[in-house]
């Protein structure tokens, strides 16, 4: 939206929804947060459908949080659970098909470069290791060959949570879902390598148990796009309900796998390394031009 | 590449002078996009249509577009077409048979996402046995989508429609995709003359604000801010959501008839109105019978033509009209189910007058002796078959 398109026109205030209002007024347009302030200010998600102790819903409402230019972000997501939360946001967002969501971002990316060569509008893509990985598999990596400067982000709940709890190629082998009566037969696909190898400028896989990283991490992997090509984060994001985690044990099951497969991994191209260096030395944490 | 002024769209297509040259269904294609101000082009190679995509990247090469590339597959490529349209540009790709249905579900969600992209269809066999001759079976699968189609009869059609594709998709009242479709080979691959208007002149960009639904691209008062998602909130609002979005869809490709009949003259063509016994063909079908009414005409038969150049909107009202004292209706097809003489038995009364053939498929051609037997049949002529041993 650019900040002049969120601004409420003089005098409308009093007839715009409350909602709109504040999240003009107290919300994260325009400024820059600290997650740590989460709480403290209007976020532009509030609410979701998903089951209560979801950690995937605790993921998404981060992700908002930390986004770098919210009115400035096109949000893209598939068939699957965060589909519930993220279609929530005060953040434009694009429901295409299944699995579609890097060929969609690929084709929406390149017409804003047209249309606007010199504004930053950060596309993201967010969803479930079945959209990314099984039916959308071809679209990712083929996004990734042709450096498409956008950001996946990989909400891996390791089976497929929207359609009852199937096996994905992200599910351990080894684990007893629908569709896999006698366990999956196969290891978890190994995403982060397959994204270096496929020509990703900014690679992390996290599980999200420390927010202040998480934050750091989405920042990154989104501004890196904008300038150097495709990112992209792993992260790891339970599904209570198909993996019978009590909800009082999210946390901990998500520190456990960190200690395990899922240890905070980032890996970035020399480029992306000195302008971090640059830019996250710079005071004001203004962006350079690159 | 010449410098190319905007001119006014009704310009363009119904006043600008004309030069003649003679060449392929697929030159003819992309000449249209020469002329129709596209931004962007996604591709992918399946014979026969690579030859039209083949040369809508030379002109992106040149200048004419401003971003092109090779998609992975189709699905990815009509995928990401939507992306791009949502994205406010104007897009165009192209495709064949096994293409088109394997990017189908992304077509089909075109026009619910009020994509309004053009598209080609340069028809090919659906796979098993392997063929890859001409056979518009895959146009069935079109017809349900919600976009318009249109069937090209030839290279001028194909240069005509693709042209006012941009025209009707982009009107308001429209919005949805336009698929035009003319026969692989028989038209990609032959030459024929195409007065084509001048190279120098092209459409108006693509507005995309001027839109029954906004572009996505944070430009505009956040309409879409508001934290509600209606879809997601209940089963019976996604029913109810999804019911008169499609009602609303359906409704605007009905409205693309206004726009048919301003740039291509009507749905439908008419040779000799008062016919006993009509053929009724789309595509390269309609030149075959066009020739078949010329023979019945020196043979002093009574025989009119009722070409179909869309076949969505489909017009039901026109042809309703036109058919109503015929004794016979003739369907020559290029395909083995016979989706237009269905869809003309649906749109008429007493539809037994209807012969639903002939019908060739697999890619053969379409000879008019077929379609003279047929008329022959109809109208009790009886006739020596020379049969040479
Ligand atoms: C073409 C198509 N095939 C299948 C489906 C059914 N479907 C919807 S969501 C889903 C699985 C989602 O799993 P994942 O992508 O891992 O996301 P999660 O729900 O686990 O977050 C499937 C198979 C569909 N919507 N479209
Ligand atoms: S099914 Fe699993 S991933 Fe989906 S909302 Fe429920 S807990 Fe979350």
């Amino acid at each position: 939206m650019g900040l002049e398109y969120v601004r409420i026109t003089t005098g409308f205030e009093d007839y715009m929804p409350k909602d709109y209002v504040d999240l003009v007024k107290y919300g994260q347009f325009g400024k820059d947060y600290d997650i740590q302030e989460l709480g403290t200010f209007k976020e532009l998600v509030e609410e979701h459908p998903m089951c209560a102790g979801c950690f995937m819903a605790y993921f998404i409402r981060v992700f908002y949080a930390s986004l770098p230019k919210p009115e400035d972000t096109i949000v893209i997501g598939t068939a699957g659970c965060a589909r519930l939360q993220l279609s929530q946001a005060a953040v434009p967002f694009i429901y295409g098909n299944y699995g579609d969501t890097n060929a969609v971002a690929s084709g929406l990316k390149r017409a804003l470069e047209i249309r606007f060569p010199d504004k930053v509008k950060d596309v993201v893509v967010v969803a479930g290791d079945g959209g990314l990985m099984d039916i959308g598999f071809g679209m990712t990596m083929h996004s990734w060959f042709r450096r498409e400067r956008f950001t996946t982000i990989m909400v891996d709940n390791e089976v497929y949570g929207n359609t009852g709890g199937q096996e994905s190629g992200m599910s351990p082998k080894g684990v007893q879902l629908k569709m896999a009566p006698k366990g999956k037969k196969f290891d978890k696909i190994n995403a982060v390598e397959l994204a270096k190898a496929a020509g990703c400028v900014y690679v992390a896989r996290i599980s999200p148990t420390n927010p202040k990283r998480l934050a750091k991490t989405i920042k990154r992997a989104i501004i890196a796009a904008r300038h150097f090509g495709p990112t992209f984060i792993h992260a790891y994001t339970s599904c209570n309900i198909e993996y019978s985690i009590p909800t009082e044990k999210v946390l901990e099951d998500a520190r456990n796998r960190e200690k395990k497969d899922f240890t905070f991994y980032e890996w970035m191209s020399d480029d992306v390394k000195n302008y971090f260096e640059q830019i996250e030395s710079n005071k004001e944490g203004q962006e350079v031009k690159v | 590449m010449p410098e190319q002024k905007v001119v006014d769209t009704d310009y363009l297509l119904l006043e600008a002078p004309r030069e003649r040259k003679f060449i392929t269904g697929a030159q003819a294609m992309a000449e249209a996009i020469k002329r129709a101000n596209v931004d962007m082009a996604i591709a992918y190679p399946i014979t026969p249509q690579s030859e039209v995509m083949h040369l809508v990247g030379d002109l992106w090469a040149q200048g004419y577009l401003k971003d092109y590339y090779r998609a992975e597959e189709e699905y990815g490529a009509f995928s990401a077409i939507a992306g791009a349209a949502r994205g406010g540009v104007r897009v165009f790709t192209a495709t064949s048979g096994p293409g088109l249905l394997r990017g189908l579900e992304a077509i089909a969600s075109w026009p619910g996402h009020r994509i309004p992209a053009v598209l080609g269809v340069l028809t090919r066999v659906v796979n098993a046995p392997l063929s890859i001759q001409p056979d518009n079976i895959e146009i069935s699968y079109l017809l349900n989508c919600g976009a318009v189609v249109l069937h090209a009869e030839n290279q001028q059609d194909t240069f005509d429609f693709t042209l006012a594709a941009f025209a009707i998709a982009e009107q308001v009242d429209v919005y949805v995709p336009v698929a035009v479709a003319t026969e692989g080979f028989f038209v990609t691959h032959a030459k024929g003359y195409v007065d084509l208007t001048p190279e120098d002149m092209k459409l108006p960009p693509r507005n995309p604000y001027k839109a029954p639904v906004p572009p996505t691209d944070n430009e505009i008062p956040p309409a879409r801010i508001q934290r509600d998602a209606p879809v997601q909130k209940s089963n019976f609002m996604s029913y109810l959501i999804h019911a008169v979005w499609q009602q609303e869809v359906w409704a605007s490709t009905t409205r693309a008839m206004k726009y048919i009949y301003k740039y291509l003259g009507g749905p439908i063509e008419v040779i000799n109105p008062d016919a006993e016994v009509f053929v009724v063909a789309s595509g390269c079908a309609a030149a075959q019978a066009r020739e078949a009414v010329r023979y019945s005409q020196l043979e002093g038969l009574n025989v009119g033509l009722v070409k179909v150049k869309a076949i969505r909107p489909f017009p039901e009202k026109e042809i309703r009209e036109v058919l109503k004292n015929a004794k016979g209706i003739v369907i020559p097809e290029h395909n083995i189910t016979g989706w237009l003489a269905k869809e003309v038995k649906a749109a008429i009364p007493n539809n037994d007058r209807v012969v639903g053939g002939p019908r060739v498929y697999g890619g053969m051609t379409l000879p008019t002796e077929l379609i003279m037997d047929e008329i022959y049949k109809i109208l009790g002529v009886k006739k020596e078959r020379k049969v040479l041993v």
